[in-house]
């Protein structure tokens, strides 16, 4: 398994310098325009900042898998909800008008009671009847289905952008440049992911997180009441995912299927990082978002996320732990 | 409203080309979920690379037909082993997340600028099927019963779509109830004693997944055949999970499951849609409440309510047993 370790600093290699010196080769043909080096630049912001959006929502799959090791099909749905509950309340003509950071906060709220509402509602039944975990995925299937048509009947099919923060001058950093808003945006994102992992490692609840993750027959016997670890993984992963989809409709634009969009990128996030690791879903993310931005530097823009995706593919192939994932027998 | 037309609009997409075209690629996702406990979320990615193989070959390439049927095929084998080679060491969970990433990359490949000189990009590729309907042997018309009537170029798909359920029908039952298939469904039921009797998991498991992955990708051919067209965007995710909805109604695990789903599914679906759009226009149900051009939507959005009924309260579906299907996570 030695030349393994050797695949993934060649596959790398590869990713940078092939596409370069086509580029480089390209580049006698196309005159002018910013540099090389400035529009690398450039992608490295965009990628960051597209990578910690992914990883607020992100980390909420993750720690479910961790928690009850179910995959939720219906992230996405969750994202594409808090996003369009937050256009609702700004923007929308039957709703109250209300600026975007109320309206913002009050998405993240109503993320946090659906997902609580689903794990109430729904998982909870099914826990206790004894559904296989196959099923239950099918089940998330379903719910997806159930919500992306209801926002798509609610909300239609026309992409929108919020009323404040619309249109914004950049601010020059040297050879790139970033708009305040998606400069506030990146910070936030950062100052949530720092939350929340303070929140894992500082707090009793945290630490019961952590703990139902490990081991969940350990953590029951040793009296933790596991099913309001999962309570509050639900609630924290809707919130955080609706929070997610307010970034994303801020920075691009809201859709009604923005959400499974992101959902793909959250998964690669997700399995990049180490199935079930929330500190892992970060990284991973962060991976994927600077990724998918660096190759519009060689490849055609439309083709960004199928990029992210194979990233996937190929860490399966060598490292299926992932970056931060235990080094466990997965199979 | 007019009731007739609502049964007959139902009875005709239960039984037509579109219901045997999923059925036979529910056969696929079948044999890998029913019966090896394999989760593969993107055998629509199946589908694409069956379509697009003899739509390129024959539209692209001006190459035959019989070679664009084999090229499609070649193509399925191909992404099999793509995806099998690297997920199917490990837990099914890993195989769920990387076939839909790999469907929804596929689709986003083919409908790319860069790929557009061979598949048409986002506007697809047409009309290359017409060797397919110089086979038809029905003078054109409209044939059937009462209002169920189709146009012999329907009747000719749908012949062809169903002969191709019976003999892939008939072709599963005797593996399953092979050698063969006890060790595929003893791999579903408990791997690690599967192994211990000294099989190879990990072959069977990929037998399993090429077989079912040809099976969708002929399921493309016929789909991409029927309207004479691809197009990347009716290749989203969405068919898979469609897929999964008729193959838990129906029964997974169970050769005429899929059969039974498909046609069900379609009737339901055709009759909600149907029904739905008379109430609208005779003012049963407010068009301030769903309009017309949302009835699309709300159907789906039952057709995932449905799912979660189902598999809460009858996982083996119509057909299949219950012990057999509480399956977990391996």
């Amino acid at each position: 398994m030695r030349y393994q370790r050797m695949l993934v600093p060649a596959l790398a290699l590869l990713f940078v310098l092939v596409p370069a010196i086509s580029a480089r080769a390209r580049g006698e043909a196309v005159p002018r325009g910013p540099t090389f080096g400035a529009r690398a630049l450039q992608a490295l912001i965009d990628g960051i900042q597209f990578g910690v959006i992914i990883a607020i929502t992100s980390v909420g799959l993750s720690l479910i898998f961790g928690t009850i090791h179910l995959i939720n099909f219906a992230h996405g749905e969750f994202v594409t909800m808090g996003a369009t509950f937050a256009f609702f309340l700004n923007v929308s003509a039957a709703g109250p008008g209300w600026h975007l950071i109320p309206a913002a906060l009050a998405a993240v709220v109503f993320g946090a009671l659906l997902g609580g509402a689903v794990d109430r509602g729904i998982w909870r039944p099914l826990r206790a009847r004894g559904t296989g975990l196959i099923n239950m995925f099918i089940v998330t299937i379903g719910l997806s289905l159930v919500l992306r048509h209801v926002v798509l009947v609610l909300y239609g099919t026309r992409p929108a952008s919020y009323a404040q923060y619309d249109i914004q001058s950049t601010i020059d950093l040297g050879p790139a440049g970033i708009t305040p808003r998606d400069l506030t945006v990146t910070l936030l994102a950062v100052l949530v992911l720092l939350g929340i992992a303070a929140l894992l490692q500082k707090t009793r609840i945290g630490t019961a997180v952590r703990a139902v993750s490990a081991n969940r027959d350990l953590a029951e016997a040793s009296g933790i009441d596991v099913q309001r670890v999962v309570l509050f993984v639900w609630m924290l992963a809707g919130g955080l995912a609706a929070l997610g989809g307010v970034f994303f409709g801020l920075v691009e634009i809201v859709t009604w299927d923005m959400g499974f969009k992101l959902l793909l990128l959250m998964f690669a996030g997700v399995i990049l990082g180490g199935l079930g690791s929330a500190y892992g879903a970060m990284v991973g993310s962060l991976v994927i978002g600077v990724v998918a931005q660096m190759s519009t530097l060689w490849f055609p823009v439309d083709l960004q996320y199928a990029w992210a995706l194979l990233v996937l593919i190929l860490v399966l192939l060598v490292r299926p732990q992932g970056i931060l994932g235990r080094a466990e027998r997965v199979g | 409203m007019d009731f007739s037309a609502i049964v007959s609009d139902a009875l005709r997409s239960g039984i037509g080309p579109i219901a045997a075209i999923y059925a036979l690629a529910a056969m696929g996702l079948n044999l890998h979920f029913g019966y090896t406990g394999l989760l593969n979320f993107g055998q629509v990615g199946f589908m694409l690379v069956g379509g697009y193989g003899l739509a390129i070959t024959v539209a692209t390439y001006n190459g035959p037909m019989w070679l664009g049927v084999l090229g499609g095929i070649a193509c399925a084998i191909v992404l099999a082993l793509l995806l099998g080679l690297p997920t199917l060491r490990l837990r099914a969970d890993y195989l769920a997340i990387t076939t839909i990433a790999a469907g929804e990359t596929l689709r986003l490949f083919y409908r790319s600028s860069w790929a557009e000189p061979v598949t048409g990009g986002v506007f697809g590729l047409q009309r290359f099927a017409n060797d397919f309907y110089a086979l038809n042997p029905i003078e054109p018309g409209t044939y059937g019963p009462w209002l169920v009537r189709f146009s012999s170029r329907d009747l000719w798909v749908m012949i062809v779509a169903w002969a191709l359920v019976l003999v892939v029908g008939l072709l599963l039952a005797l593996l399953i109830h092979s050698p063969w298939g006890r060790v595929i469904r003893s791999i579903r039921e408990d791997e690690v004693a599967a192994r211990s009797l000294g099989k190879n998991v990990y072959a069977y498991k990929m037998q399993s997944l090429v077989l079912g992955g040809v099976i969708g990708a002929v399921a493309g051919m016929m789909q991409a055949i029927q309207v004479q067209s691809v197009n990347p965007d009716n290749y989203d995710p969405g068919v898979t999970f469609f897929l999964y909805t008729l193959l838990v109604l129906g029964g997974a695990g169970r050769i005429l499951g899929p059969v039974v789903g498909s046609i069900l599914f379609w009737f339901v679906l055709s009759f909600l849609d149907s029904a739905l759009r008379q109430a609208i226009s005779a003012e049963y149900i407010s068009p301030d409440l769903i309009s017309t051009s949302e009835v699309g939507a709300v159907r789906f959005a039952l057709v995932g309510i449905a799912l979660i009924l189902l598999v809460a309260f009858r996982p083996q579906g119509i057909l299949g047993s219950r012990k057999e299907m509480l399956l977990s996570g391996r």
